[in-house]
This record gives C-alpha cells, sequence and structure tokens, in this order.
C-alpha cells in the first residue's frame, strides 16, 4: 500500500504503473519503458488518412503526434476519453512515455485526466536515467492532453 | 594492436581516411570475428536512450551521451578515472580499434567519438552512414545486449586543448574562423532551438560575431554518410571561406552536431587546429558581456573591452 500513499491523487491504473516503475531498479525501468514502447498500439484507421486531426508534440525530440475522442455520458456512466498517439519505431523513448500515459488515461473521465499533476511523469524515477532534457516532452505530452480535454469538455461534466 | 585500415575510393580522397568505415567493410571484419579479444569494438551511440535496446549491430555496446560521459555535477565531461572504467566495461583497451555509429547521421556518435579523443583514444573511427544506413541495407540486427568481456583501460588525463574550445578561448579567437553548424532560423536568431526541439533557455537568439552559418547536415548525403572530398571543399573552402592551415572553432547549441562537423574538418578535410565550443549556444547565448550578431550578416570582430 505504500505505493498507493505515495501517489493518492493519480487515477488507479496510473497509480499502477507508477508504483510498477518504483518498484524497479533504474536499469529495469529503462526495460519497462520499452515494453511500453512495444504496446503501444497502432492508430485506427480513420485516423491514420488523417493527419491533420493530430497535435504535434513540438516539446518532443522526435516527431509525436496526439489527438483525443471524447465519448459523452451514458445515462449513469461517465463521459470517457480516448487518447491516440503517433510515434516512429526510431523513437522508443518517445513512444514509451506515449505508452504509459495512453494505458495510464485511456477511456478515463475528463475530470479524472485534468486532475492528473502536471508532475506525475517525475513520479516515473526516470529523471536521471532519461535526462531532465528527454523528460521534458512527456511532461508536454501530458500538458497537451490536459489541454484538448479541456477544451473538448466543461470541467464539470 | 590497431584493425586494419579500410581501403576504398572514396576515403582515400580524405585526408584521414582510417577514420571511417563503411558498413561492408564492419559486416565483413565481424563476420570475420574481428570482435572476439576485443581488437575491434563496436560502439553505438544514440539521441534516443532506448533506440540501442529496439536493436543494433550484433556485439555492439552502447555508450550514452549523457549519463554516461557527462558529470552531472561539474557540467563537464567525466574525468580520466571514470572514462577508463566505462572503456573498460564497454570491453575496450587502450589499443581496442573502437567504432562508434549511431541514429540521425552519426551526432551523437560523432560527439561520443570527440569525446574518446579527448582522453587521447588513438584508433576511433565512425561508421560512414551510421545506424540508418545499416538497417536500410538490410544487415543484421540483435536485440541481445552485449556482454563483452571487461577491457584494460588505464587511467588517461583528458586532454581538452587540442580539439575543445571554452568561452574565453572564443572570446580569444575572434579574427580566426569559426563556424556555426545550427539551422538558419538559430543563426539569425529566429529561434534559439532546432525545429521541433524543446526550448534550451536561451535568452538571446543569434550567432556569435563573424561565424560562418554551415548547418551540419550540409556535410552529409542522402544516406547518413559523409559527403565526398571535393563537395566537402565546395562547402567549407568555398562558402565558407576557410583556406589551408586556419584554426578553426565549430559550435552548434550543445556540441554535439557541431562534432560531426569537426569530424568533417579535422579528419576528413584535414585541418590541424579545429576545436568544438561545446559550450556553444546555450551558454554564449546567456553569458553577461558577450556580443552576438543578429540577422543573415556575420558581422564583424567586435571591439575589444
Amino acid at each position: 500500500m505504500l505505493g498507493v500513499m505515495n501517489t493518492p491523487a493519480l487515477p488507479a491504473a496510473l497509480a499502477e504503473i507508477v508504483d510498477d516503475f518504483q518498484a524497479l531498479t533504474e536499469p529495469e525501468r529503462l526495460q519497462l519503458l520499452l515494453e511500453f514502447s512495444r504496446e503501444l498500439p497502432d492508430l485506427p484507421d480513420r485516423l491514420k488518412d488523417h493527419p491533420e486531426l493530430m497535435e504535434q508534440v513540438v516539446e518532443c525530440q522526435t516527431p509525436l503526434f496526439l489527438t483525443i475522442e471524447k465519448e459523452p455520458a451514458d445515462g449513469a456512466a461517465p463521459d470517457s476519453v480516448h487518447l491516440f498517439f503517433k510515434a516512429p519505431p526510431e523513437a522508443p523513448t518517445t513512444r514509451g512515455f506515449a505508452g504509459v500515459l495512453r494505458e495510464g488515461l485511456d477511456g478515463l473521465s475528463a475530470r479524472e485526466i485534468l486532475a492528473v499533476p502536471d508532475d506525475m511523469p517525475d513520479l516515473l524515477g526516470l529523471t536521471r536515467a532519461i535526462t531532465p532534457l528527454r523528460m521534458r516532452g512527456m511532461t508536454a505530452m501530458l500538458g497537451r492532453i490536459k489541454r484538448k480535454v479541456a477544451a473538448a469538455a466543461p470541467r464539470q461534466s | 594492436m590497431p584493425y586494419p585500415v579500410e581501403q576504398n575510393e572514396k576515403f582515400t580522397a580524405y585526408a584521414h581516411p582510417e577514420r571511417l568505415v563503411s558498413t561492408e567493410w564492419l559486416a565483413a571484419a565481424i563476420e570475420a570475428g574481428a570482435l572476439d579479444g576485443g581488437r575491434l569494438v563496436v560502439v553505438e551511440s544514440d539521441e534516443d536512450v532506448l533506440l540501442y535496446e529496439t536493436g543494433h549491430i550484433p556485439g555492439a555496446v552502447k555508450v550514452d551521451w549523457h549519463t554516461e560521459l557527462n558529470d552531472e555535477v561539474t557540467r563537464d565531461f567525466v574525468e580520466g578515472d571514470a572514462f577508463a572504467a566505462l572503456a573498460a566495461a564497454k570491453g575496450i583497451s587502450r589499443d581496442s580499434t573502437v567504432v562508434i555509429y549511431g541514429d540521425k547521421s552519426n551526432w551523437w556518435a560523432a560527439y561520443a567519438l570527440w569525446v574518446f579523443t579527448l582522453f587521447g583514444h588513438e584508433d576511433v573511427r565512425l561508421l560512414d552512414g551510421g545506424r540508418d544506413k545499416w538497417i536500410a541495407e538490410g544487415r543484421a540486427l540483435t536485440t541481445e545486449t552485449a556482454a563483452p568481456a571487461p577491457g584494460t583501460y588505464p587511467v588517461v588525463e583528458r586532454n581538452d586543448a587540442p580539439v575543445r574550445a571554452f568561452k574565453d578561448d572564443v572570446l580569444a579567437h575572434f579574427g580566426k574562423p569559426l563556424i556555426d553548424v545550427r539551422s538558419p532560423e538559430e543563426y539569425t536568431g529566429q529561434r534559439t532551438h532546432m525545429p521541433a526541439y524543446p526550448e534550451e533557455g536561451a535568452m538571446r537568439g543569434g550567432h556569435i560575431p563573424t561565424a560562418a552559418s554551415i548547418p551540419w547536415a550540409r556535410a552529409a548525403a542522402g544516406d547518413g554518410t559523409y559527403r565526398n572530398r571535393g563537395e566537402l571543399e565546395a562547402l567549407y573552402l568555398g562558402e565558407a571561406g576557410l583556406k589551408e592551415g586556419d584554426d578553426v572553432v565549430a559550435y552548434c547549441r550543445i556540441g554535439e552536431r557541431s562534432s560531426h562537423t569537426w569530424f568533417a574538418l579535422k579528419y576528413l578535410l584535414g585541418f590541424d587546429t579545429v576545436r568544438n565550443y561545446d559550450g556553444s549556444w546555450t551558454e554564449w547565448g546567456n553569458a553577461v558581456r558577450v556580443p552576438i550578431v543578429k540577422g543573415a550578416e556575420r558581422g564583424t570582430v567586435p571591439a575589444a573591452r
């Protein structure tokens, strides 16, 4: 339960990922990030053919594009946000960050995503191994996701 | 004992052909067992810290420019003892032939090679075309991390002076040629970082007075190999106006892109005195009472103060 106490404000899936990273040694964390990069799903066809629907995260060192889609609340079920990323295979670090955010945030409500602390990437314990410069890309990714979610949904959904 | 030097028409025209190897040559050397016993060591050095893990040349070891070559406390490169430990752990001995390659036309590979040069490692070469060419040619890759037998590496004191310039060296260098290898937008001051790269926090945009603008990538062909001697001469002797025997300083934003140009000037064109100013724009753009020039003109030597 220690990990949960460390990360009280995170949604469950994201908190679990953070705990996984924190439980590992530094080299193992890099391996885990590599696994996330491999698991990042391809874009659905409707986005593959429409790059103009994606926004580039210029703060990343390699080309990374992202977009969100929001499903409205349905009866008792709250609204949910889906995340889509595109990053080339020769950019595994960037892809890994995208994979963490997708697995940790996809399907959550706009309110839950907006509540994620902006410095959440620092919790992964990668700053030394990845370097602050490379970490900045992930923080920027999260920032852009939150900005897009905020623009797509009124805060009280 | 150094591994034999590659002979081919393109390389022979260069001043120091022994500093490059082709993908064909490396593949044949590996095939012939050159990696056994650490006589030849292949090093991958990339911008992306995980790229090696996605697949690399069989037997190659990884050196990460940021976490292994830098000392984060002194904001300097590692010292002799740390370098000796690093080299030995990678299976490198003082007399090993080291071939370095990497992503992005060998930016980081050239940077790593330059750091090896600070420690006077005698036989260190670049794989012409780097990682991308090797992959484009469909050559062998593995995800198996190499675990070489440790090398024997003495503690050698870093000798910066011949190939590294500090800010004060650059201030004293005015009147002699400088090459700015950043993008035209960075040179003019329109922006302080590469397109699509994070803002690095330089206070001012522009270039060091009198520096010629020759973006680094112009020294590379479409496949990431270095351009041939004639093309490089047209670029640096023609366009930049360098003359034989010139004492040259190259810089970029943090010293990695200018390592690529440093290599071309030093080993391919044969300038004896070429230094890389690794403080580069990140330092110069922020330094107090240090002059810059904005716009596309090179500008003039600033008056001494």
